[in-house]
């Protein structure tokens, strides 16, 4: 956990006081929505189908038992009583009263938690891995240097009015958990033969309209180089991303239109003139942040405690164990994933129930620590593994036990027409249709692991271009129509799905992704072949040609 | 439009000249950046000073030669949304060590005011009355900072630093 | 920000109105033919050509203090006048989310 210091605590309130005079200011008509929209986007409020949404950050996923309670006291007292955890470790309520948002921030900051630039054209909430700082071959906790950028980044003077939003994510480990391929800037941390750590700088990356796959822009930046080379690309970035095309501005945009050779070239060069500048940042600086997260006292405990050899003759508990626990760097230990994909419910809701509940758990039996994913589950980060029987009781009361982690029923899914203004189609049914569909545990388990992501329309927030399987929903002559592509993955060997074909009806979505399921299973040449290595290995015409062949 | 400049609302010396107009023989003038580079040398020879207003898209490495003989430079921000004079402005200060005033035009509004500060700039030019009568107290709205900048505001990471450092010390 | 009337020619295919959102918190709300907000679509201005929309369009957007993005939209009038929403969008502005919230209220 980072702890916030005086300083930090300052800035939030700072915040606060200022948005609160901003929103009295236009309620009076002092600014009109023009100029305020800006405003509010910079402090998460977005205008929706119903109501505004107010979407918090919760940096690198990381979260304390007490800032949950307060996230769920915002969602009772503000909101409907339930959250929706997003694929960039914010969480979104669907139904503020801006009258009310200043309230809802204040409460918020006591807590330090904030909202400060979850929307708008500026550098959004740093993600970084959900296991950061427990998963075993961790180079070294990436969390540390999202903070350091996390701070670099907000109320920055000089890149808060960027041509478009600007995403950044870390991780550390071999396994990539924070999606970076997929990002504007993605940050691998490694180490150089020297044992000193830095980053491969990856730039260019992001779904939407245009996807790309991010490019290795320089293979090796010195930690205390980190925050000049950022801020090189950002200033490259500021002054010569496009701003006549609001589909044209990211930086994926400007880095393909260059080139990513004579990009680099610009931002070497621009670097080249701050690298040595105050920006350069100093072991004890690193330090400094270190000792502000707290890790917890482990227990030298045994590998398989009886509880666990116990529990292990109970089927149901050995389904949830085999999908959401995995393992810790620390021996006795194991890393819990908290389903948020209950078979017909919306992906990554929870209630303020469930968040309380929740939060109580984490102090029981994880230090009070809980994370956030980008595939919209939670985890529980430091559960002795004695505790797992005792833990799973509790959450399967709690409807948090749905022991489908990874399986085809753990859906990405944006809000879509539900509730969002953009969407063109909805996306939540068809997620709670095919999690009905894939309901029977063995089944899923049978398929293995696949991922489906799906989006309501073209800005791609549910990452449908990196799902195994992607549907993308778009509006055509009045009716949702879904095109469905396969082959994506966000990982380290992040790549863009193909289309299989033409575009099929809401009620069609869920009978076509049983046939694509059902030709995989016809098609793999042995169980361990996962749904994604049989699309690499076969490409998209066999699938094709089995979906559609009766339509 | 109000001008404010060392904190306070204040006369606006300059007088803006059309590219056409004829050019006044004595006082201070701020003139495009197209009739700046046409007409350099003439227009530095005459008395009174020279401001240039520099566009947001033009490279600003051709206005460099030029700075030390400019009294003013007037950075432009078509849109409150448009941010690329905040990187003009923090090169021309921090790179290129310019001295004279740093002008902020167009649509500046006061909530950019502490953003525009830190990157540089200390005239503007304000669009709304009531803004710039707030100038005062919305600068100082904020306390705390986190990236170092040409305005030399010590930053969240250093005043720890120097907290630690105190702290240290005494025991 | 271009204003919406300057953003395109307006032309509507059949009966509209104008929706937004109300300003202080969010809410869901239509144009009236007193020139006022109502939460309630059947007391929405129903437009019928090009000129009447845009006219209703231009003094909504006027009133930016009430309202947030205002733009038109179409429904569907039947012979003994009741309206209903155009479009998915629109009926679920009207009616809420297609699906169960995870709280009922």
């Amino acid at each position: 956990m980072y702890a916030y210091d005086e300083i930090d605590r300052t800035l939030v309130n700072e915040r606060v006081s200022e948005f609160r005079d901003q929103v009295k200011r236009r309620l009076s008509g002092e600014l009109t929505e023009d100029e305020f929209k800006i405003l509010r986007l910079q402090n998460g409020v977005y205008l929706q189908l119903h109501a505004y949404m107010f979407r918090v950050a919760i940096p690198y996923g990381t979260l304390s038992s007490d800032q949950l309670r307060r996230l769920a006291h915002i969602a009772r007292r503000y909101d409907r009583g339930y959250g929706h955890f997003t694929t960039r470790q914010n969480i979104q309520f669907n139904w503020i009263k801006l009258a009310e948002l200043p309230d809802a921030l204040a409460d918020l900051a006591e807590v330090g938690i904030h909202a400060m630039q979850t929307s708008g054209n500026n550098m959004r909430n740093v993600t970084s891995d959900q296991w950061a700082g427990v998963a075993p071959g961790e180079i070294e906790d990436p969390r540390i240097w999202s903070e350091l950028l996390r701070q670099h980044t907000t109320l920055h003077p000089e890149f808060s009015f960027l041509p478009r939003k600007f995403k950044i994510a870390i991780t550390a480990s071999d396994h990539d958990r924070a999606a970076i391929k997929i990002h504007d800037i993605g940050l691998r941390l490694v180490k150089n033969e020297k044992g000193e750590t830095g980053f491969e700088v990856l730039v260019g990356g992001g779904l939407g309209r245009t996807p790309f796959i991010a490019k290795t822009i320089k293979h090796f930046v010195h930690g205390r180089d980190i925050l000049s080379y950022v801020e090189a690309i950002l200033r490259v970035y500021n002054q010569y991303g496009r701003r006549d095309n609001i589909y044209k501005a990211r930086i994926k945009i400007l880095v393909h239109e260059l080139g990513i050779e004579k990009f680099s070239r610009e931002v070497e060069e621009e670097w080249q003139h701050i690298r040595n500048s105050s920006l350069q940042i100093d072991d004890a600086v690193i330090e400094d942040i270190r000792s502000r997260f707290s890790y917890p006292a482990y227990e030298k405990l045994p590998h398989m405690p009886d509880e666990l050899r116990q529990a292990a003759a109970d089927p149901a508990f050995e389904a949830w164990r085999k999908n959401s626990v995995a393992p810790h760097k620390v021996q006795g230990y194991s890393i819990v994933t908290i389903s948020l994909k209950p078979v017909g419910g919306p992906p990554g809701d929870a209630t303020a129930e469930q968040m309380d509940a929740l939060a109580d758990l984490a102090d029981k039996y994880s230090f009070g620590e809980i994370r956030v994913g980008h595939e919209q589950n939670l985890a529980l980060p430091h559960v002795a593994k004695r505790d797992l029987p005792a833990l799973w009781r509790a959450l399967d009361k709690l409807g948090l036990a749905t022991p489908n982690v990874n399986l085809i029923s753990d859906i990405i899914a944006c809000p879509g027409l539900d509730y969002c203004s953009l969407a063109n189609a909805r996306s939540i049914p068809i997620a709670q249709e095919l999690t009905r569909r894939f309901a029977n545990h063995e089944l899923a388990n049978l398929i293995g692991r696949l991922h489906i992501n799906i989006s309501g329309c073209i800005n791609a927030c549910g990452h449908h271009h990196v799902g195994h399987i992607g549907i993308l929903g778009v509006e055509k002559n009045g009716e949702e129509v879904y095109q469905i592509t396969i082959g994506g993955r966000a990982d380290e060997n992040a790549a863009l799905g193909n289309l299989i074909g033409p575009g099929v009806k809401f009620e069609e979505v869920a009978d076509v992704i049983e046939d694509v399921v059902e030709a995989y299973l016809a098609l793999r040449e042995r169980p361990e072949e996962l749904f994604i290595d049989t699309v690499k290995r076969l490409g998209v015409e066999p699938f094709k040609e089995r979906v559609y062949a009766t339509r | 439009m109000p001008l404010v400049k060392g904190g306070k609302i204040a006369d606006d010396t300059f007088t803006r000249l059309a590219d056409d107009a004829p050019l006044p023989a004595s006082g201070d003038i701020l003139l495009s950046a197209d009739r700046f580079v046409k007409d350099t040398d003439a227009l530095l020879a005459r008395a009174g000073k020279v401001g240039v207003i520099w566009p947001n898209s033009r490279d600003i490495d051709e206005l460099v030669p030029h700075l030390v003989r400019l009294a003013a430079v007037a950075l432009v921000f078509p849109t409150f949304r448009d941010g690329r004079a905040y990187s003009q402005a923090r090169l021309l200060r921090e790179r290129y060590a310019y001295r004279g005033e740093l002008r902020a035009t167009g649509q500046v509004l006061r909530d950019q005011f502490v953003f525009m500060l830190r990157a540089g700039f200390d005239s503007f030019e304000v669009k709304k009355q009531a803004d710039a009568e707030a100038f005062a107290q919305t600068v100082k709205r904020y306390s705390v900072f986190y990236q170092p900048t040409g305005d030399g505001r010590v930053t969240a990471l250093h005043r720890r630093m120097q907290l630690r450092h105190s702290e240290g010390v005494g025991t | 920000m271009t204003s919406p009337l300057e953003q395109k020619k307006i032309r509507i295919a059949g009966p509209s109105v104008v929706t937004a959102n109300r300003t202080w918190d969010g809410a869901v709300i239509y144009r009236t033919a007193a020139r006022n907000w109502s939460a309630d679509l059947t007391d929405a201005a129903i437009v019928r050509n090009s000129d009447d929309a845009k006219a209703l369009l231009a003094e909504s957007v006027a009133d930016d203090l009430g309202a947030v993005g205002a733009y038109i939209a179409p429904v569907q009038v039947d012979d003994d006048g009741t309206i209903a929403p155009g479009n998915l969008r629109e009926q679920i502005r009207r009616t809420g989310v297609t699906i169960g919230l995870p709280v009922q209220v």
